[in-house]
C-alpha cells in the first residue's frame, strides 16, 4: 500500500510540474520581466539601449500621434465584436434551439473547422477577393456594373471583414453553449403567461444566455485588440493598429524600449479586462478558470 | 428566416476558402476571371527551392516543438488533474497566460529575452518559442481528459502488484493516450501555422513556411500562393479531423 500513496505525494507532483514551471518561467515570465525592464530604459544609437530608468517611453506612448492608434484599435475591436455578435447570435440560436439534434455536432464542426486553418491563409483569401483585380471587382467589371475597380482592399472595412471572419467561431461556441443549457420550459412558461415571441426572446432567452454572450464578447474583443496580420495585410498604410506599432518599434524603428512600453500597456489593459470579466462571472456564481 | 441567416453565415465562412482553392487551378495569372483548369501553379511550387527549404524548416520546428511540449504538457496535465500541491492555482494562471497575452507581445518579449542573453536568433530560438506557447494547450487538454478518469483501475493494478512505472505505462498512459495525441496534433497545427511569434524570433536561414508565404503575399498576390495555401489547408484540416476523432473516441 505504500506505493499507492507514493503516487499522490507532493514529491511526484513536484517532479511532474517542475519542467512546466522551468520552461514557462524562462521562456514566458522572464521575457515579460525583461520587457518590463526595457520599457523603463532609453533608446540608444542603432537600436541599442541606454540605461534608464525613465518614464519617458510611457509618457511618449500617450502623445496624440499614438493615442489615435489606440483609439483606432479599440474602435476596430469594438466594431468587430459587435458585428461578430450580430452574425453569430442567429447561428448559435439556430444550432441550439432549432436544428435537429442529430445534426448539431456537424453544424458546430462546420463553424469550428475554418478556425483551425491558417490565419494567414484566411487573411490572404480576403486579399484575393477584395483587391482591384480580385474576385469582387473582376466580377462587377465583367458584368459592366462598374468600370473602375472599387477601392475595397487597404481600408478599415477590409480589416474588419478579415477580423470578423477570423473571430466568428469564438462568438458562436460560447453563445451556443449557453443557449443549449437553457431550460426550454421557461420559454414555454413565458409564452403561456402571454409574452409574445419577441418579449420571450428579450426577457428570457437573452438574459439566460448572457454568460455565454459575455464570454464570446471577451473572446473576440481581446484578440482583435492586439491583432497584427489583418491590419498589416488588409489595412492601408494609414490603418496602423497597436499590434503594428509594437512590431514596428521592434523592427524597422529600432526602438525596443518604446515598443516594450506600448506592449506592456496593451498587456495590462488586456489583463485588466479579463480580471473585470472574471469578477463579473464569479459574482454570478460561475466557475472561472483564471 | 433564422435558417436562411445561418446558411448565409456558413457561406461567408466557406466561400473565401473555396474561392482560394478554385483559383489555384486557374490558368489566368493577373485577374480573378476563370480561364481554364491548370496544375501549373502546383508545378511551379514544387520546383520552388525557397518554399522547399521553408517546408523543411517548418517540419523540423513542428516535430521538435510537438515532442517536447507534449511530454512536458502531459506531465503538467497529470499533476494538475490528480495532485494537490503548493502553487496549484498560480500554475493554472501561469498556464492561461500564453493563451491570453497577445501573440505580438509574446513575440516581442521573446526577442527581448534572446537579445538580453545575447542568444543568436536561429531555428533553435524558433523551436524554443514554439515550445513556450504550446505547453499550455497540451496541459489543459490532458487535464480535461483526466477529469473523468477512473482511478480505481490504477489502484487495482497496484493492488495486483504493479509498481508505479508499470501502472503508468500499462494503465494510465493507454487511457489518456487519445487526449495526449489530440494535444500533440494541436501543437503541431499551431506550430506550422504560426506567423507572428516566429517572425520575431527567426534568425537568417530559419524561414518557416508561414514566413515564406507572408513575404510572398507582401510582394503581391500570385496563383502560386493560392496553390501553397490550398496544400496548407488540406494538411491542417486533415490533422484537425484526426485530432477530433481521437478526442471523441473512447470517451
Amino acid at each position: 500500500m505504500k506505493s499507492r500513496s507514493a503516487l499522490r505525494t507532493p514529491h511526484s507532483a513536484f517532479l511532474l510540474i517542475s519542467p512546466t514551471w522551468l520552461v514557462l518561467g524562462l521562456l514566458f515570465l522572464a521575457p515579460l520581466a525583461i520587457m518590463l525592464w526595457l520599457s523603463f530604459q532609453q533608446r540608444g544609437l542603432y537600436g541599442g539601449i541606454e540605461p534608464g530608468p525613465t518614464l519617458a517611453n510611457y509618457v511618449r506612448s500617450f502623445e496624440s500621434g499614438y493615442t489615435i492608434i489606440y483609439a483606432r484599435s479599440v474602435w476596430i475591436a469594438v466594431a468587430t465584436t459587435m458585428t461578430c455578435l450580430l452574425v453569430s447570435y442567429p447561428v448559435a440560436y439556430y444550432i441550439a434551439l432549432k436544428a435537429r439534434p442529430e445534426r448539431k455536432s456537424l453544424l458546430l464542426a462546420l463553424v469550428v473547422i475554418p478556425f483551425w486553418t491558417s490565419f494567414l491563409v484566411r487573411t490572404y483569401a480576403w486579399m484575393f477577393i477584395l483587391r482591384d483585380q480580385g474576385v469582387i471587382n473582376s466580377l462587377l467589371m465583367s458584368l459592366g456594373i462598374i468600370h473602375e475597380p472599387l477601392p475595397l482592399l487597404y481600408t478599415p472595412l477590409a480589416v474588419m471583414i478579415g477580423q470578423v471572419y477570423a473571430e466568428v467561431p469564438f462568438m458562436v461556441l460560447p453563445i451556443y453553449a449557453s443557449l443549449e443549457k437553457l431550460d426550454r420550459s421557461l420559454l414555454e412558461a413565458a409564452r403561456d403567461l402571454g409574452a409574445g415571441a419577441a418579449a420571450a426572446f428579450w426577457r428570457v432567452t437573452v438574459p439566460l444566455a448572457m454568460p455565454g454572450t459575455v464570454a464570446g464578447i471577451v473572446l473576440v474583443f481581446i484578440p482583435s485588440l492586439g491583432t497584427f496580420i489583418t491590419p498589416d495585410l488588409l489595412g492601408g498604410a494609414k490603418g496602423m493598429l497597436v499590434g503594428n506599432l509594437i512590431q514596428n518599434q521592434f523592427g524597422p524603428a529600432l526602438n525596443k524600449p518604446f515598443g516594450s512600453a506600448v506592449a506592456m500597456t496593451l498587456t495590462a489593459f488586456v489583463l485588466a479586462l479579463l480580471w473585470a470579466y472574471a469578477g463579473w462571472a464569479r459574482r454570478r456564481g460561475e466557475e472561472v478558470a483564471l | 428566416m433564422l435558417r436562411a441567416v445561418t446558411w448565409v453565415v456558413y457561406a461567408f465562412l466557406y466561400a473565401p476558402i473555396a474561392v482560394l482553392v478554385v483559383f489555384s487551378f486557374n490558368s489566368e495569372r493577373q485577374t480573378a476571371i476563370w480561364k481554364h483548369f491548370t496544375l501549373d501553379w502546383y508545378r511551379v511550387l514544387f520546383r520552388d527551392e525557397l518554399i522547399g527549404h521553408a517546408v523543411v524548416n517548418s517540419l523540423i520546428v513542428g516535430v521538435m516543438a510537438t515532442v517536447v511540449a507534449t511530454v512536458i504538457g502531459t506531465m503538467a496535465g497529470l499533476a494538475l488533474a490528480r495532485h494537490e500541491f503548493r502553487g496549484k492555482r498560480a500554475t493554472m494562471s501561469l498556464l492561461y497566460l500564453p493563451v491570453i497575452v497577445p501573440e505580438i507581445v509574446v513575440g516581442a518579449a521573446l526577442v527581448s529575452l534572446f537579445g538580453f542573453i545575447a542568444m543568436r536568433l536561429s531555428l533553435t530560438t524558433v523551436i524554443l518559442a514554439h515550445i513556450a506557447f504550446s505547453i499550455s494547450y497540451v496541459a489543459l487538454v490532458v487535464r480535461a481528459r483526466l477529469a473523468g478518469f477512473d482511478r480505481s483501475l490504477e489502484e487495482a493494478a497496484m493492488d495486483l502488484g504493479a509498481n508505479r512505472w508499470q501502472t503508468f505505462w500499462r494503465v494510465t498512459l493507454p487511457l489518456i493516450a487519445p487526449g495526449v495525441l489530440a494535444g500533440a496534433l494541436l501543437v503541431f497545427t499551431l506550430s506550422i501555422d504560426d506567423y507572428i511569434i516566429t517572425s520575431f524570433v527567426a534568425g537568417p536561414g530559419a524561414t518557416t513556411l508561414p514566413l515564406q508565404i507572408y513575404s510572398m503575399v507582401k510582394t503581391g498576390v500570385t496563383p502560386e500562393i493560392n496553390a501553397v495555401s490550398t496544400l496548407l489547408l488540406v494538411v491542417t484540416i486533415g490533422l484537425i479531423a484526426a485530432a477530433q476523432r481521437l478526442e471523441t473516441s473512447k470517451r
